[in-house]
């Protein structure tokens, strides 16, 4: 699957966790682990979320991969046989709050009266 | 009040970096390359939309100035989508910069004029004369009729800029304006519906794209055929 390649455990991990279950307990508490980076973002404890952070990948490939995979999520909401607006209206409500950020330098001057 | 009428108009920058570039390119996130024959609701609008947009814009050109339709096409949806975000409630317009209308007007204008010098050099340079003038007045009539074909890229440019930067402008005034008088007076009511008018009104800016490329197309137009 095109863009979703670092979010799927790889298989030989649930290969280890099967065999890990056969044969014994202690197997299969190592085998079950996964790396914090391979995680998503639901299943990452609060704990590890800086360290998870810190090990995304920002090189321009994986910014370029992970624009990819919100593209193809964001397309599941509009590739449907009767589309309405409510796909459009979120990319544009997140148009809306990027550009607040974009512009909050010059916001946070602003008052409604000069003195109070 | 802000601190300056006019910094929704500043560049965008994103930590001190310039971010004219992705808010640029914004919209073509949200058009739809529909790759089915027959797609969903939403493709087929989009392409009902841009087939009866070409048919408009095309149906009077010869083949060689239809050769220029995925430019024209590309250029009033780009100004359309531009425009019509602008309208969102804290979003920079790349429109508003003179800079950027410049860039698309200049090298436009000059493409038309040398197709219409280069293939049909007699009847384009017999434009500059209308027809039936009086003998005496000729010379200051080729004078007058070049400055304003060297002022049509300037004037269009001018034009989209001009327009689009003061529907902005009042739209920020009026809104102060009715923010101000809500705690004093209650003809905010009426001020109000003045800015819902106006915003109204101001969704004819895509009118104003109609504009933009209908001149670019009369005188493509005009040096093609005629």
């Amino acid at each position: 699957m095109t863009g979703s390649g670092s979010r799927h455990l790889p298989p030989q991990d649930l290969c280890l966790h099967e065999t890990g279950m056969s044969s014994g307990h202690q197997d299969s508490k190592m085998a079950s682990v996964i790396s914090v980076k391979d995680k998503k973002l639901l299943e990452v404890k609060l704990g590890e979320l800086p360290s998870w952070i810190l090990m995304q990948d920002f090189s321009p490939s994986g910014i370029f991969r992970a624009f990819q995979r919100g593209y193809y999520w964001y397309y599941k909401y509009i590739d449907v046989r009767k589309g309405s607006i409510s796909g459009v209206t979120m990319v544009l409500a997140c148009y809306v709050l990027f550009s607040y950020c974009l512009s909050y330098k010059h916001l946070k001057r602003e008052r409604l009266r000069k003195y109070y | 009040m802000n601190e300056n009428l006019f910094t929704p108009f500043s560049a965008p920058t994103i930590l001190n970096q310039p971010a004219t570039i992705p808010i640029i390119l914004f919209p073509t996130l949200l058009i739809l390359t529909p790759k089915h024959p027959i797609n969903n609701r939403l493709a087929t609008i989009q392409q009902n939309l841009t087939r009866f947009t070409l048919k408009q814009m095309m149906m009077t050109h010869n083949a060689k100035g239809q050769t220029w339709s995925l430019m024209l096409t590309s250029l009033i949806t780009f100004t359309a989508t531009t425009n019509l975000l602008g309208l969102m409630p804290y979003s920079f317009t790349p429109t508003t910069q003179l800079s950027m209308n410049l860039a698309m007007a200049i090298p436009l204008w000059a493409g038309t004029v040398m197709v219409g010098l280069r293939f049909k050099t007699k009847n384009s340079l017999a434009h500059l004369l209308p027809q039936g003038t009086p003998t005496p007045l000729i010379p200051m009539l080729v004078a007058i009729e070049t400055i304003s074909l060297l002022i049509q890229p300037v004037a269009l440019a001018v034009r989209l800029t001009a327009n689009i930067t003061a529907g902005h402008l009042l739209m920020h005034l009026i809104g102060n304006t009715v923010l101000a008088l809500s705690t004093t007076n209650l003809s905010m009511a009426l001020l109000a519906s003045t800015l819902l008018v106006l915003l109204t009104i101001l969704e004819i800016a895509v009118a104003l794209i109609q504009a933009y490329v209908f001149t670019l197309l009369i005188s493509l137009y005009l040096r093609n055929n005629t």
